[in-house]
C-alpha cells in the first residue's frame, strides 16, 4: 500500500459512510415493516401473540426422553425434552462421524490399493445420496431386517436387539454422586500430572509416561470410591414379558429406540464422508518435505503421523469440519420423518399443532438451532486457536 | 458520487416496493373479501390431505376425489358455477391451519376434528360436520387382542403427529392406567410402514382412517380394527375467522347436500323437481325464495351443487361405501333414518 497517496479527507469518509447508514436504515425499515404487517394480519384474524402457552399442560406423551416427562408437564418441558433429544443424537452423530471420517480419510491415502479404493467408494456413495433417503433406508431396512421381540438377537442374556429397539441393562447406583466426585478428582489430578510432565520434558528433557499414569489414576480413584466410599453398582437386566398371545416386550432395562439408532447411523455415515475429505485435504496440505525430514531423523510411520503431520493438518481440517458438525446438528431435524422425538417433531410439530402458535414456536425453534450452532462454532474456534501455530 | 446515486436509487426503489406491499396486503377485512377474490381468481383455493382414500385422494392423473374434496367442489359450483374450478393444495396435519390463516387456501377440507381450542383459539371457524368419526385401534388378528381391555403395560402404539389422536391416546391409556410407548410419525405412509414392520403393536387413528390405511398394508386381512371407539371426532370444513359471508357460503354448501338427501333430491332428478309440490324442495332447487341473495349469489347456487356434486347420500356411497372403506353409514346417516346428520333448514 502506498501511504503517500492516501489522504484523510472528510468528504471521502462521508462518501463511504452514507451508503452504510442507508443500508442499515433500510434493513431496519424492512424489519419494522414485516413486524407491523404480521401484527396487523394476526390482529385481523383474531390471533394473539404471546408465550403464555409454554406453561400450559402439554397433554401429549413422548416415546423417548432423557428427563422425567409425561403429558401432565408443560410445553416448556416438552421443548426441553425435544432439545435434549436433538443434542443427544447430534452428539452421538458427531462422535461417530469424526471417528469414521478420520479413519476413512486416512484410509484414502493408504498405499494399499484395496483400502484406498474402498474408502473412495464409501465417500462417493454416501455423500451423493440425499440424507433423507439414507435415513429412511436405515430405518425401514433395519425394521424389516430385525426380528420380532420373541425372536430377539440375544447378547449373552443381558442385552437384546429386536424390531422395537435395543434393550440394555439399567445401571442402578447407590452413592452415585460420590462416584462422580471421584471421577472429577481423578481428572483434576491428571491435569496437574500432565502439566508437571510437560515441564519436566521442556526443562530437563525427561520423558514421563503420562498416558499410563493417567490411566491408573482414572481407574484407582473410582475403585477407591467403590471400596471405601460405599458406592455400589448393580444391573437390572431387561426381562421378556408377554402382553398377549403374540405380543411380547422387554421391560426393566433401558431401551434404545430404533429411531435413535438409525438416525445416528445415517447422520454419522453421511457426515463422515465430508469429514474424510477434509482429513485427506489436511494431510495432503502438509508439505512432503516435513514427512521426509521426520523420516530422516528416524521417526516411525505412526510417529510421523502423530507428531508431525497431524498437528499441522489439523489447522486445515478444523474449520471445514466445524461446518460439518453444524450441518449434522441441523440435519438432525430430519428426525421428524422417522418419529425420533427431536425438537422439530415434538415442539415445532406436535406442540405447534396443539397450540396453533406458529410464529412463537417457529421463532423459538429457530433461535434454539441458532444457539446450538453458535455454541459449536465457539467451541471449535477455541479449539482451532489452540491448535494454531504458536510463533515462538 | 456515482455510488451514492445508485444507493439512493436502490433505497427509493425498495421503499416503493414496501409501500406497494402495504397497500396490496394486510388491508382490513371487508365483507366477503374472500368471495370477491375467489370470483376474480376463477377458482376456489382448497386445502386437502396428502392422500386419504375416501376423503381426499388423488388418482394417477392428479384428479382429486373424496367426500372432503366434494365440499370444495360444492363451494366452487355455488360460487363459480363449475364444480371443477378448484385448486387443491395437499397439506400435512401440521401445515393445514397455517395455510388457512395465512390465506394460502380459503377452505380447509381435510378430515379435521372440530374442537373448542381450534375453533376459539387460532383464528379459525368450523362451519359444520361432514363426517362423524371416532378414534379406534387396529391390531394384528393373531395378537390375541380382541378389545381395548386386553391392552397391558408396555404396549407400543403408532400414530400421526399433530393430530387430536395423540391427545386422545394419552387420555385413553391414562384412564386405563396403562403405560404405553407412543411412536408418532409426521406422515401417514410412514406410520403404515412402521406398523407393518412390527415396530408397534397397534395403530391408532380415526376409524375411517384405519379402514382406509388398512388397504395399504402388505397383508390387509391379517389386521383388524377393535370394536371400541375412544373419542368423538367430528370432521368438517374450516374457514378463516372474520369473513362471515364466506363462512356462510361454505356452511350452507355443505348443509344443502345433506338437506337434499333428506328431501330425496339428487343429481339426476334435481332440475325436474323445480315444479315440485313441496316448498322445501322448491327452495333447494332455486324455484322459490331468494336464498342465494343473502350471500351475494344467484338463486340457482344450490341447484348447481346438487346437480354437479350430488347429495350427501350419493357422495357417501360413491367415495366411502362403494370403495369398501366403511360400507355401513353408522352415525353418518340422516336423523330420519337413525343417524345423527341433522342440519338446520335451508329457508
Amino acid at each position: 500500500m502506498n501511504f503517500k497517496n492516501f489522504k484523510f479527507d472528510l468528504s471521502n469518509k462521508n462518501k463511504d459512510l452514507i451508503p452504510q447508514v442507508l443500508t442499515v436504515l433500510f434493513i431496519v425499515l424492512v424489519i419494522i415493516y414485516f413486524t407491523i404487517n404480521a401484527q396487523n394480519n394476526m390482529g385481523n384474524r383474531g390471533i394473539s401473540f404471546g408465550f403464555g402457552f409454554l406453561s400450559q399442560e402439554s397433554s401429549f406423551d413422548i416415546t423417548f426422553s432423557l428427563i422425567d416427562y409425561d403429558g401432565s408437564h408443560s410445553y416448556a418441558k416438552a421443548f426441553l425434552v425435544g432439545l435434549l433429544n436433538t443434542i443427544l443424537v447430534s452428539a452421538i452423530g458427531i462422535f461417530f462421524a469424526t471417528i469414521l471420517g478420520v479413519t476413512i480419510g486416512i484410509s484414502r491415502l493408504s498405499q494399499n490399493y484395496l483400502i484406498s479404493k474402498a474408502a473412495e467408494w464409501y465417500v462417493e456413495i454416501f455423500r451423493n445420496i440425499p440424507l433423507i433417503l439414507q435415513i429412511f433406508f436405515w430405518y425401514f431396512a433395519a425394521l424389516r431386517a430385525l426380528p420380532l421381540t420373541i425372536d430377539s438377537i440375544n447378547f449373552y442374556d443381558i442385552s437384546f436387539l429386536n424390531v422395537k429397539g435395543w434393550y440394555v441393562p439399567r445401571l442402578i447406583w447407590t452413592n452415585f454422586s460420590l462416584f462422580i466426585y471421584s471421577l472429577i478428582a481423578a481428572f483434576i489430578l491428571i491435569f496437574f500430572v500432565s502439566k508437571y510432565a510437560k515441564k519436566q520434558r521442556d526443562e530437563f528433557g525427561k520423558q514421563i509416561p503420562v498416558f499410563y499414569i493417567s490411566l491408573a489414576i482414572l481407574f484407582c480413584f473410582p475403585f477407591l470410591a467403590f471400596l471405601i466410599g460405599g458406592v455400589t453398582l448393580s444391573f437390572q437386566i431387561p426381562e421378556l414379558t408377554q402382553l398377549s398371545k403374540t405380543i411380547y416386550v422387554y421391560q426393566g432395562g433401558v431401551t434404545i429406540i430404533p429411531e435413535l439408532i438409525s438416525l445416528a447411523l445415517a447422520l454419522s455415515m453421511y457426515t463422515a464422508t465430508f469429514i474424510a475429505e477434509n482429513v485427506r485435504a489436511g494431510i495432503l496440505g502438509v508439505s512432503k518435505g516435513q514427512k521426509e525430514a521426520a523420516a530422516s531423523i528416524g521417526l516411525t510411520k505412526g510417529q510421523i503421523l502423530k507428531l508431525v503431520v497431524m498437528p499441522q493438518a489439523l489447522r486445515i481440517i478444523i474449520p471445514p469440519t466445524t461446518n460439518q458438525y453444524l450441518n449434522l446438528t441441523k440435519n438432525s431435524s430430519l428426525a421428524a420423518a422417522i418419529a425420533y422425538p427431536d425438537i422439530v417433531l415434538v415442539f415445532a410439530g406436535t406442540a405447534l399443532m396443539q397450540t396453533g402458535r406458529a410464529i412463537e414456536i417457529i421463532s423459538i425453534t429457530m433461535l434454539t438451532y441458532l444457539s446450538l450452532s453458535l455454541s459449536i462454532s465457539v467451541f471449535m474456534n477455541w479449539y482451532n486457536k489452540k491448535m494454531a501455530i504458536k510463533e515462538k | 458520487m456515482k455510488s451514492i446515486k445508485t444507493w439512493i436509487l436502490v433505497v427509493l426503489a425498495s421503499s416503493l416496493l414496501v409501500a406497494c406491499g402495504q397497500s396490496g396486503g394486510g388491508a382490513g377485512s371487508k365483507k366477503s373479501k374472500t368471495l370477491d377474490n375467489t370470483k376474480k381468481a376463477g377458482f376456489v383455493k382448497c386445502g386437502v390431505s396428502q392422500g386419504l382414500p375416501g376423503f381426499s385422494n388423488a388418482d394417477a392423473s392428479g384428479n382429486w376425489t373424496g367426500i372432503d374434496v366434494d365440499v370444495c367442489r360444492a363451494v366452487a359450483a355455488a360460487v363459480l358455477g363449475d364444480a371443477d374450478k378448484v385448486k387443491y393444495t395437499p397439506l400435512s396435519a401440521k401445515e393445514r391451519f397455517t395455510a388457512l390463516t395465512s390465506g394460502e387456501i380459503d377452505v380447509l377440507s381435510r378430515n379435521t376434528t372440530w374442537t373448542l381450542s381450534r375453533d376459539a383459539d387460532i383464528g379459525l371457524t368450523f362451519v359444520g360436520v361432514n363426517f362423524y368419526d371416532g378414534q379406534g385401534f387396529m391390531v394384528r388378528k393373531n395378537s390375541g387382542i380382541n378389545s381395548v381391555n386386553d391392552f397391558k403395560d408396555g404396549i407400543s402404539a403408532c400414530t400421526n403427529t399433530g393430530t387430536t389422536t395423540e391427545l386422545n391416546m394419552r387420555d385413553f391409556f391414562n384412564s386405563k392406567n396403562i403405560k404405553y410407548e407412543p411412536i408418532a410419525f409426521e406422515k401417514a405412509d410412514e406410520v403404515v410402514q412402521a406398523y407393518d414392520a412390527g415396530r408397534c403393536d397397534t395403530y391408532t387413528t380415526d376409524k375411517s382412517g384405519l379402514a382406509a390405511q388398512r388397504t395399504k398394508l402388505s397383508k390387509p386381512d391379517d389386521h383388524k380394527v377393535l370394536p371400541e371407539t375412544i373419542s368423538k371426532e367430528p370432521l368438517g370444513p374450516v374457514v378463516r375467522q372474520g369473513d362471515s359471508v364466506w363462512e356462510d357460503i361454505v356452511r350452507w354448501s355443505l348443509n344443502v347436500m345433506i338437506e337434499a338427501e333428506e328431501y330425496g333430491v339428487n343429481s339426476s332428478n334435481a332440475s325436474s323437481l323445480k315444479d315440485s309440490e313441496n316448498p322445501a324442495i322448491k327452495r333447494l332447487v332455486g324455484a322459490e325464495g331468494e336464498l342465494g341473495a343473502a350471500f351475494g349469489l344467484d338463486n340457482e347456487w344450490s341447484l348447481r351443487i346438487i346437480e354437479q356434486v350430488g347429495n350427501y347420500g350419493e357422495i357417501y356411497k360413491k367415495h366411502i361405501a362403494d370403495t369398501n372403506i366403511l360400507p355401513n353409514r353408522g352415525p353418518n346417516q340422516l336423523w330420519t333414518k337413525g343417524g345423527i346428520l341433522y342440519v338446520p333448514p335451508a329457508r
